[in-house]
């Protein structure tokens, strides 16, 4: 019995994916965010592959006799004041800003996929819980509790700062992971499943989460792009990565204090930091278009 | 839902928001491991008799809750703590509030009227170039970090076009307050911008518009007088919740363009190593963003009763 049911629904759960590809698959700027964020993806796990392409390779060895110079054939960046190579420390820092942002987004997705899932389909006190643990996460602008916290804590290698973000970014993906669970727990499909007897955790796994999953993701998309900006901030700020790490923010502050006579020390990273964050925020909006028509 | 109750609901929930937050505040602060006491005396370790007696002069003895307690105590009394020159950190910031409020509310100006008038402008021809120009404009917007803009808006227009003062506040209001404040405002500003396109574009295709054409209004007196008005409620909505965030937003511009305001303090701390200041102005902006917020909400009611409803 239960098997035919798993037949019936496994078809209806796989068709709006098919649909969503189609539609997906016509958009340009889909194609326009994924190469975007394919190549920089392949730029933070074999940075040594793309660090080679234009002069001077490596990151670590600079020359202090030629800090601060303006892009040439040897440096296409240029290079900054302890005379390393910018493109060579963009190309490098490209793992760091992505690592954070894909990190802190998996983790919180887990934290909101599990407590908006519990609040969403139990309802009651759980939900009433999670609503009040979530208002106090909201209640305040995140990069100043982030601030707090990283005060305290000593370590900043990036798994301390994505689990940090991790933490503040949660409650606004499981209120979108409730609300997403509540619109499907009482359709007809998971009422046939539950009139068949299914033990919870089935019905949950196989037929609410695939279809309530999608608005969540696509915001999620969305949130990488915020997080990569909140660890550039908090970089900035003397709270994120430190040197001897590489990473786009580090590069962005000392670049802060000679901005006026070498601006090439910031523009470089600086771009490869907004058109990382432009991708994912572009993605994650193609996506929600596709998988929520009605919320354009 | 009568006014009082509402009033007194939103009191109870900025309570309880209140003591979740000082909560986590003290936790983080104060309760993760590490004892430090103990490493006051370096590598050689302090008398346990002198660690004993700090333990009860600084309360350290005491059971976690009831240190909580006496920190929150202290918080309600405005004691932030004192910085490590020994001077009360509350002191320090009080100085400094009519800076960052004068940035806020500039960069609040800012948002609302440029805001407003590209949403306006974009929703009066949805579809068209300008309504892509201004929608590619509001995404691209959002995907600069603040501190970017910042300092290129310190390089482009302080520096080489020399129109607004590069750093510091000499100039005054609103020669050194309208850079920095249109560098908070560009986020937000995205929001507004979009909020008001699709409430505009809506309240364009409206039944009660097409009535004002029809009873031969001019385009001025449909747009200016009926279409801005009825568009204008989510926008308003947004803008008050976006208030508290200016106030928040302020440490990296203050610090970057060299303000003298509560942000600029955080900002030097933080640079400085300064624990104590960091935690003491980060609570208290993020007290007074809730206590905006509240308040925003409670003004808001009275100005549309509708949202004591929802």
């Amino acid at each position: 019995m239960s098997e035919v049911a798993a037949q019936v629904t496994s078809v209806d759960a796989e068709a709006p994916v098919r649909g969503v590809w189609r539609s997906l698959r016509r958009r340009p700027l889909f194609w326009a965010c994924v190469a975007a964020l394919g190549l920089l993806m392949a730029i933070a796990v074999a940075p040594q592959l793309f660090a080679g392409l234009f002069g001077q390779p490596d990151p670590r060895l600079c020359d202090l006799a030629s800090g601060s110079q303006p892009p040439s054939a040897a440096h296409v960046f240029g290079t900054d004041r302890q005379g390393c190579d910018v493109y060579a420390n963009v190309v490098y820092g490209t793992r760091a800003s992505l690592s954070v942002g894909l990190l802190a987004t998996a983790v919180a997705l887990v934290i909101a996929m599990v407590l908006g899932t519990l609040a969403g389909y139990r309802g009651g006190w759980a939900d009433a819980l999670v609503a009040r643990l979530t208002d106090v996460f909201l209640g305040f602008p995140f990069l100043l509790g982030a601030v707090v916290v990283l005060t305290a804590i000593g370590s900043r290698t990036p798994v301390v700062i994505a689990l940090v973000l991790a933490v503040f970014i949660w409650p606004t993906l499981a209120r979108l992971m409730r609300a997403s669970v509540r619109a499907v727990r009482d359709a007809p499909y998971v009422e046939a499943a539950r009139a068949m007897g299914l033990g919870t955790g089935r019905i949950v796994g196989r037929y609410v989460l695939p279809n309530a999953i999608g608005p969540v993701l696509a915001v999620a998309t969305t949130t990488v792009g915020g997080v990569i900006v909140a660890e550039s901030t908090l970089t900035f700020l003397g709270l994120g990565l430190r040197a001897p790490a590489i990473s786009w923010g580090l590069q962005l502050a000392n670049a802060q204090a000679t901005f006026q006579t070498s601006p090439h020390m910031l523009v470089f990273p600086g771009l490869f930091l907004v058109v990382t964050v432009l991708a994912t925020i572009t993605l994650g909006d193609v996506l929600r278009d596709t998988l929520d028509p009605k919320a354009r | 839902m009568s006014a009082t109750r509402y009033t007194l609901r939103r009191l109870a929930e900025l309570l309880l928001v209140f003591l979740g937050v000082t909560l986590l505040i003290y936790l983080a602060v104060f309760a993760l491991p590490g004892d430090p006491i103990a490493a006051l005396g370096g590598d050689r370790p302090l008398p346990a008799s002198v660690q004993a007696a700090l333990r009860v002069r600084y309360h350290l003895d005491e059971p976690v809750l009831q240190q909580y307690l006496r920190y929150l105590g202290g918080l309600l009394h405005g004691d932030l703590g004192q910085n490590f020159a020994g001077q009360s950190v509350a002191a320090k910031m009080a100085v400094r509030w009519p800076t960052t409020i004068a940035l806020a509310l500039t960069a609040w100006g800012i948002e609302i009227v440029v805001g407003v008038g590209l949403g306006l402008y974009a929703g009066l021809r949805p579809g068209r170039l300008g309504d892509r120009v201004v929608l590619a404009g509001t995404i691209l917007a959002t995907s600069i970090p603040v501190f970017v803009l910042a300092v290129s808006a310190q390089l482009l227009f302080g520096l080489h076009l020399g129109w607004f003062p590069v750093a510091g506040d000499d100039a005054g209001w609103p020669m050194a307050y309208l850079l920095p404040g249109a560098v908070i405002a560009v986020f937000g500003l995205a929001s507004v911008a979009r909020l008001m396109r699709g409430s505009v574009a809506e309240t364009m295709r409206s039944d009660h518009v097409r009535a004002l054409w029809a009873k031969g209004l001019t385009p001025r007196q449909v747009v200016g007088i009926h279409v801005l008005r009825s568009s204008a409620i989510p926008v308003t909505t947004f803008l008050a919740i976006d208030l508290g965030y200016l106030l928040g937003g302020t440490v990296v511009v203050e610090g970057v363009f060299n303000l003298p305001g509560v942000g600029n303090l955080l900002f030097q701390a933080i640079r400085a190593h300064e624990g104590p200041t960091v935690v003491g102005v980060a609570t208290s902006l993020i007290l007074v963003f809730l206590v905006v917020n509240v308040l925003v909400d409670l003004l808001h009611s009275v100005l549309d009763p509708r949202i004591r409803h929802v």
